[in-house]
């Protein structure tokens, strides 16, 4: 079958790859650049394991295909960190105990990313609406809210 | 899962996109945000020749008024550009109500409208809002364009009169004749979920007047279900509370609930009559 060239920027870095146009983003990301940060969960469209930011929107790398990403910007898990320095995201999971299995954490975080970018100071109710379409069958969403706003408090600045 | 083969072709204009449609005819398959038909590539149930991706395309985002009043949404219209419109609130409450319904927010960031009308998910929400609001679709093909009102555009579950030459480029809303309300009330198990039971509401109002009405509901029948005998009650006059429980019932009346997984078919039927009384009560204010 045919493949398609698609260059495309993942966490900073621009990729070129060749690949046929049936390969989903998610397959991209874990199997041709080896990101397997981003977790395949219900691969039918309804958990939001498998989140991550295209051109900075929360996006289910599942149902889209990898091709579509050519010319396009993609973040994951994995550009979060900066060197040793987690991202504040993270660190809220790690101080408000975020995460049980960790299974649904990824996508967790890159929607709650997202959230904070668009909207630095959430309330509670906001932060449930936007994790709203990511599902956590530990059902440790108590803790997923305090923790983005664990990291919401870390972002503001200093002094606010 | 991987979906089965296929030639991709991601035209950077429309006309190359129905040149396209043309030559492949109904082996031809139009991707625009990809959120219901992706998962039906993947788990086979769709299996087309060729994808035509739209996103490329430039100015298909839009939503707009047009001169005459009437709304226009474009094909690459996401769900997320109407939750977070400036342009809908007062002019399309229904619309606007429903945008943050529909899916869940990640799913809202690639879905469009539009395509949501061309799946024709008997459960989908859109098709309701349309039907309340006498909504259009425009669809273009090689050979020129024509306008197909929402209530002939769907003939079956999964299936409208779209000809495989065809692309719905717009859906359109005509201009609300008074003061527009409305509202969409869904009942669903979780976010995301399908609707158990769905009711648009759109009223066009002069004073306290009702010009026109338009009810639509969603999950109850083989199709989103327009419930013309309620509409009928509520034209003419002012609302008072027992004319909204009559269009309540009227509107439970032709619904077509089965029984499944997500509740019994009279206790759907239960929800369309109190969907309907508690939409219109929060859209406007209704006499004892």
């Amino acid at each position: 079958m045919e493949k398609r060239r698609v260059t495309v920027t993942v966490n900073g870095e621009e990729q070129v790859v060749d690949i046929e146009p049936r390969v989903l983003l998610a397959h991209l990301l874990r199997e041709g650049l080896g990101l397997t940060g981003t977790h395949i969960g219900c691969d039918t469209t309804n958990c939001g394991a498998c989140t991550v930011l295209v051109d900075g929107r929360p996006t289910k790398s599942c149902t889209m295909l990898a091709v579509q990403t050519d010319g396009h910007e993609v973040r994951t898990v994995e550009g979060m960190a900066k060197a040793s320095q987690l991202h504040p995201v993270q660190e809220g999971f790690k101080e408000e105990h975020g995460l049980q299995c960790g299974f649904c954490t990824p996508g967790m975080m890159m929607s709650a990313m997202a959230l904070l970018e668009r909207n630095p100071d959430p309330t509670e109710e906001e932060i449930r609406w936007a994790l709203s379409g990511n599902l956590c069958r530990c059902t440790g969403y108590q803790n997923i809210v305090k923790a983005v706003l664990w990291a919401a408090k870390k972002m503001q600045p200093a002094g606010a | 899962m991987y979906p089965a083969r296929f030639r991709y072709e991601a035209p950077r204009t429309l006309d190359e996109a129905l040149d396209l449609l043309a030559t492949y005819g109904d082996e031809a398959k139009v991707l625009a945000g990809g959120q219901s038909l992706v998962p039906l590539l993947k788990l086979r149930f769709a299996a087309p020749e060729l994808l035509v991706d739209i996103n490329n395309i430039p100015g298909l985002g839009y939503h707009r008024e047009a001169a005459d009043g009437a709304l226009e949404v474009g094909a690459l219209c996401r769900h997320v550009d109407l939750e977070y419109s400036e342009i809908l609130g007062e002019r399309r409450p229904l619309m606007a109500s429903a945008a943050p319904l529909i899916a869940d927010p990640i799913v809202r960031n690639r879905g469009t409208l539009v395509g949501s009308l061309c799946h024709a998910d008997p459960q989908g929400d859109w098709a309701s809002v349309m039907l309340a609001l006498d909504g259009e679709v425009v669809a273009a093909s090689a050979t020129g364009s024509r306008t197909i009102p929402m209530a002939e555009f769907v003939t079956g579950p999964f299936q409208t009169v779209l000809l495989p030459g065809e692309i719905a480029v717009e859906a359109r809303v005509p201009a609300p004749k008074g003061t527009p309300a409305g509202r969409y009330l869904k009942l669903e198990r979780r976010v995301g979920d399908f609707a158990t039971v769905g009711v648009a509401v759109a009223l066009d109002l002069d004073g306290g007047t009702v010009t026109r009405a338009g009810i639509a509901l969603t999950g109850v029948g083989g199709n989103n279900l327009k419930a013309a005998e309620a509409e009928q009650v509520l034209v003419g006059g002012t609302l008072d509370a027992a004319t909204v429980r009559e269009a309540g019932r009227l509107a439970a009346e032709i619904a077509r609930p089965r029984t499944d997984h997500r509740g019994s078919a009279e206790y759907k039927r239960h929800v369309v009559a109190t969907f309907v009384v508690r939409a219109l009560e929060s859209a406007v204010p209704v006499a004892a």
